[in-house]
């Protein structure tokens, strides 16, 4: 009796969990898999096979905009992680009270709106005609309009921009851990400020690191409106290739196989970082 | 990376020094291996440290006893030069040390919490500041693995921190600091976070070590029996000033101010009123109407003085009153108190006798230490015995502004 | 997760829902998916007056319309407004949409050429599919100001006006591009090698033109800003566009380009899962009435396919019209033809390599 009770209970917990396991991500990754396993013949019959996925390694652009997009989105990460890194410190270790919350509570501000109007303020702040042309010119530095928008350098400030908390929460809490003793500690015993943050400081915020920045190079590499908005003309995202299959060219055949792609490359990507930096996801995990 | 040059007061290597310990040229024995002129350190209104001067005879163990908040973190970490004093003078063996960052100074630090380095192995934590002055490795190799083996660990190299024992970690953390053969090594009671058994141990040991080596400590610490155990000469600091500077004898037998004779060791307080005095001798009653005869400890006391006296429980001797021929009638001081308490504790048993003096039922309670012959073995509560005490063994100060209420003394 | 897969999940699960939960909507609610401008609010409360109906109204554009229904399997929405030449393609591939019937559509309030041309492009196998609504072009948008001179849309690729161009990366520029280049892209439709070499031509072309380009415009909003700052001088645009920011700037307009202004008609059909056929077809006849027909000319800044619509026309847009369609460039419009299905794969990879070359 008892343990039929228990079942009842325990079914009944984990229903939700199983619901949206099941409804909201096994099956929609089923499904895009089928999909992508399809070849479309002629007008509404289909074959299977993997040239979807052959595509991809045969069209150098797709594989190129593949790596473009990798290689940007680790430039990010790392951007986000130089930015990021002394304003947690800061938050973590020097400002007190109010003005650490204060700096907290920036880093959630581009999130108070939605992505889209966060990438057009941008647009206006970078444009021709925008603030930070206008400001140049005042101070005597640019002689005439300066286009700051439409090139690589938009997308990683957007980048940047829209990761900082992801990269910051997870090193002001591991940075908060820091017993402030082993700075001193290590600064006592003779370390020069470089040799405490590279043997102290950044071995204690590695898990933090490594959580932060897998979570930024994920969200750089699946973000769209960012690159499409800020990018130049020649610049592709390898997100938009997959929306341009999957909307424009009703093509979801192609579009599942490049979601997979994305999935499978950047996992892989991950795993490399953290077998490069030796942390297991679990340990990052669980200790940020 | 801090260049070997910068730090030239770090010579030769640690076996060699403490050979050549006893040849050090006689023109240097005279200068401190630390002084303190006048320090001062200032937050905002608080006078954290208040105009602080003393120095530290080399291979000294030199101990800062005070109650939290007393200021001595603050002036160890001036001395170890985390912080600027805001007026003052530090020199260590002779050299100003204003504007000498930390790591620049010949000052190793063992920290509260030991701050050893988790994310290191235990031979990498020990060998960490002579890998910041670019020894090479061999030699770095070679003197981490003496230094363990001098604080008796060797061979531990590889091994983990959260590996260690309590009392490993602290032998440890004084290797890795030891291993830069500092002028000074600064610690910030290193013994705080272990259990009661291994403290005591450690204190043995700590002291050993500092013999072994030879380095002048200075050792920061809240408890008195640290203090006195292992030092040359302790301070005892109060509200940012040094209360009192000498050996532990010292301390103990002739505190020169109220806080001192209160806050080092036992004590039983009385707070009362001087009414004659002869010179150093002074009759005094206390609050509750007690008559004490005591001397004064310092200056001269003039009749009508508030005074505070302390008597060291081991001072108070005492005889069961119904023995009848009272034992104690030859000294100054005598009272008639029932048993409260007796708290055994070995060689350091205790008798709370609760005095009824002057018709006042329910009077203060004394504190008395219980004679080790065996001969109050079988005290009980509600027993009647009668104290008695020198007047020499009562040291009369006078009252403190903010001294605390009777009540609390001792 | 990258956000498409994300999306694609909302659409699976939005359809599972559906599925599941059909008595949700209720028999009165019209949901409607259809384009900015064409369901005004005060249109939308007036039918709800006159009909106790409540509409629910989607904004998307052809592309996003035909992922949206595909993904459903034709349900979500009982009415849809793809473009005419978008409908046969997309039935005969996914069978989305089910048939018009006719009886229940209020002819007279049609323009009567408009309405048979629309039939027949949206006929597949015998069945009409859509009816027209709006209609309007895609020409050029010009600063005249700053450039006089343009007038085709071979014309923004004069090196004059490096960087100050802008046009989309989109099938439409294609098809722009091939006519002004003297090619009939629709009439190699049905011939695959044909389209494709005109699209290789097409694609040399705009390869070389790129130094021109500002940057690839993607919404109306951006290219009507990029054309009000001053920072594009010229643009492939919609005809509406241009006549908003004329009434800003006079300097600015659109203009009919010489090889033909692209013209698109956007339909009533009615998705295959639709649930409320009956207030769709209340909606269609509502609409084209005249009067009502104007107050959406008005806001979406097209005309429309109803007879008499134009009649109650704000004058100042009729006199913008008028400027930019003398009546040799309204008979010069090429109305695009249905596109047959699979032709958007070659066009894809087409635009892809456009964008990638440097």
């Amino acid at each position: 009796m008892r343990r039929r009770e228990v079942g009842i209970s325990l079914y009944l917990l984990m229903t939700p969990l199983v619901l949206w396991l099941t409804l909201l991500i096994i099956l929609p990754h089923v499904a895009m898999f089928v999909v992508s396993l399809r070849e479309r013949v002629g007008v509404g019959t289909y074959a299977f096979g993997l040239s979807n996925y052959l595509t991809f390694f045969q069209e150098p652009l797709y594989w190129n905009t593949f790596l473009r997009t990798a290689i940007m989105s680790v430039l990010a990460t790392v951007l986000t992680f130089l930015i990021g890194f002394p304003v947690a410190w800061y938050i973590a270790k020097i400002a007190r009270g109010r003005l650490g919350q204060a700096l907290f509570l920036a880093c959630l501000i581009p999130f108070w709106v939605s992505e889209l109007v966060r990438t057009y303020g941008w647009m206006i702040l970078l444009r021709e005609s925008g603030v930070f042309s206008s400001l140049l010119q005042f101070l005597g530095l640019a002689d005439g309009p300066v286009e700051l928008l439409y090139n690589d350098a938009a997308i990683m400030v957007g980048l940047v921009y829209t990761s900082m908390l992801f990269m910051v929460v997870p090193l002001v809490t591991t940075l908060e851990s820091l017993d402030d003793s082993l700075v001193e500690a290590a600064y006592d015993m003779g370390a020069s400020s470089w040799a405490v943050l590279r043997e102290i400081i950044l071995p204690h915020a590695k898990p933090g690191i490594v959580s932060g920045a897998i979570v930024v190079f994920m969200l750089s590499l699946g973000n769209y409106l960012t690159p499409i908005l800020l990018g130049g003309k020649s610049s592709l995202w390898f997100t938009g290739l997959i929306y341009d299959q999957f909307i424009t060219r009703f093509n979801w055949e192609q579009g599942s196989a490049f979601g997979f792609l994305l999935l499978a490359l950047s996992s892989a990507i991950v795993w490399a970082g953290l077998r490069l930096s030796g942390q297991s996801l679990r340990d990052t995990m669980a200790r940020t | 990376m801090t260049p070997a040059g910068a730090l030239p007061l770090r010579p030769g290597h640690m076996s060699e020094r403490l050979v050549s310990r006893e040849e050090v040229p006689v023109s240097n024995v005279s200068v401190p291996d630390l002084e303190c002129r006048e320090v001062t350190r200032i937050f905002g209104e608080f006078r954290a440290v208040d105009g602080v001067s003393f120095t530290v005879e080399p291979g000294s163990f030199f101990s800062i006893l005070g109650p939290s908040g007393c200021g001595k973190t603050t002036l160890l970490r001036m001395i170890a030069g985390f912080l600027e004093p805001t007026s003052g003078k530090i020199a260590i063996k002779g050299r100003d040390m204003t504007g000498v960052p930390p790591n620049r100074r010949p000052v190793s630090m063992v920290f509260q919490h030991l701050a050893l380095f988790p994310m290191m192995d235990v031979g990498r934590n020990v060998g960490f500041g002579l890998r910041q002055q670019g020894v090479p490795r061999a030699e770095i190799d070679r003197r981490v693995a003496d230094a363990l083996a001098r604080v008796g660990l060797p061979g531990i190299e590889r091994r983990r921190i959260e590996e260690l024992s309590g009392g490993q970690r602290q032998r440890v953390a004084i290797a890795r600091a030891m291993v830069l053969e500092p002028d000074l090594l600064l610690l910030d009671e290193p013994l705080g976070a272990l259990d009661l058994k291994l403290r005591e141990h450690m204190k043995v040991e700590l002291k050993k070590l500092q013999e072994g080596f030879g380095t002048t400590f200075v050792y920061i610490t809240h408890d008195q029996s640290e203090a006195m155990v292992m030092s040359d000469k302790v301070a005892v600091m109060n509200n940012g000033r040094f209360e009192q500077v000498g050996r532990p004898q010292d301390l103990y037998y002739r505190p020169a101010t109220a806080f001192v004779a209160g806050f080092v060791g036992d004590a039983n307080r009385f707070v009362g009123k001087v009414v004659t005095t002869d010179g150093k001798g002074i009759v005094a009653r206390t609050d509750d109407g007690l008559e004490v005869r005591a001397v004064a400890a310092a200056d001269a006391l003039a009749p009508g003085t508030r005074v505070e006296i302390f008597v060291r429980p081991e001072a108070v001797r005492m005889a069961r009153a119904a023995a009848g021929s009272d034992a104690t009638a030859a000294e100054a001081n005598h009272a008639i108190g029932t048993v409260q308490d007796v708290l055994f504790n070995g060689a350091n048993s205790r008798v709370l006798v609760r005095l009824e003096q002057a018709g006042q039922r329910g009077g203060r309670e004394m504190d008395v230490a219980i004679p080790q012959t065996g001969e109050y073995a079988d005290l009980s509560r509600g027993e009647r015995l009668s104290l008695a005490w020198a007047a020499e063994a009562a040291r009369a100060y006078p009252a403190r502004a903010d001294g605390p209420s009777e009540e609390a003394g001792a | 997760m990258t956000r498409i897969s994300r999306r694609l999940f909302a659409c699976l699960a939005a359809s599972l829902m559906a599925g599941a939960l059909p008595s949700l909507a209720s028999a009165d609610t019209l949901r409607l998916l259809t384009w900015g401008g064409y369901a005004p609010e005060d249109v939308v409360a007036d039918f709800e007056k006159e009909t106790g109906i409540t509409v629910e109204v989607t904004l998307s554009n052809n592309e996003e319309m035909i992922a949206k229904l595909r993904a459903t399997g034709g349900g979500g929405f009982d009415l849809a407004q793809p473009s005419q030449d978008r409908i046969t393609g997309a039935q005969a591939e996914f069978g989305i949409y089910k048939p018009l019937d006719l009886s229940r559509i209020d002819a007279s309030l049609f323009i009567p050429s408009m309405l048979e041309a629309t039939k027949k492009n949206t006929t597949l196998n015998g069945e009409v599919y859509g009816v027209p609504h709006v209609w309007g072009t895609s020409g050029l948008v010009v600063n005249k100001a700053k450039a006089p001179d343009v007038k085709d849309y071979l014309d923004l690729c004069d090196p004059k006006y490096k960087g100050r161009v802008s046009y989309r990366l989109k099938r439409p520029t294609l098809i722009a591009f091939a006519f002004a280049m003297g090619e009939d892209p629709f009439a190699a439709y049905g011939d695959p090698d044909a389209y494709q070499a005109i699209l290789d031509k097409v694609e040399q072309k705009l390869i070389e033109c790129k130094p021109n380009v500002k940057t690839y415009w993607s919404g109306g909003d951006e290219i009507l800003n990029l054309l009000r700052s001053g920072e594009v001088w010229a643009a492939m645009a919609w005809d509406t566009g241009g006549w908003k920011l004329n009434a800003e700037n006079p300097d600015i307009t659109f203009v009919a380009p010489k090889s033909g202004a692209l013209g698109w008609i956007d339909t009533f059909a009615l998705p295959k899962r639709g649930r409320n056929d009956d207030a769709a077809y209340k909606w269609i006849n509502f609409v084209m009435r005249p009067e009502i027909a104007a107050r959406i000319t008005a806001a979406a800044g097209n005309f429309t396919a109803s007879k008499g619509g134009d009649a109650n026309v704000d004058p100042a847009l009729k006199a913008r019209f008028n400027e930019s369609f003398p009546p040799e460039a309204i008979d010069n419009i090429r109305w695009y033809p249905p596109v047959p299905a699979g032709l958007e794969a070659m066009e894809g990879a087409v635009l892809d390599r456009v964008k990638a070359a440097e």
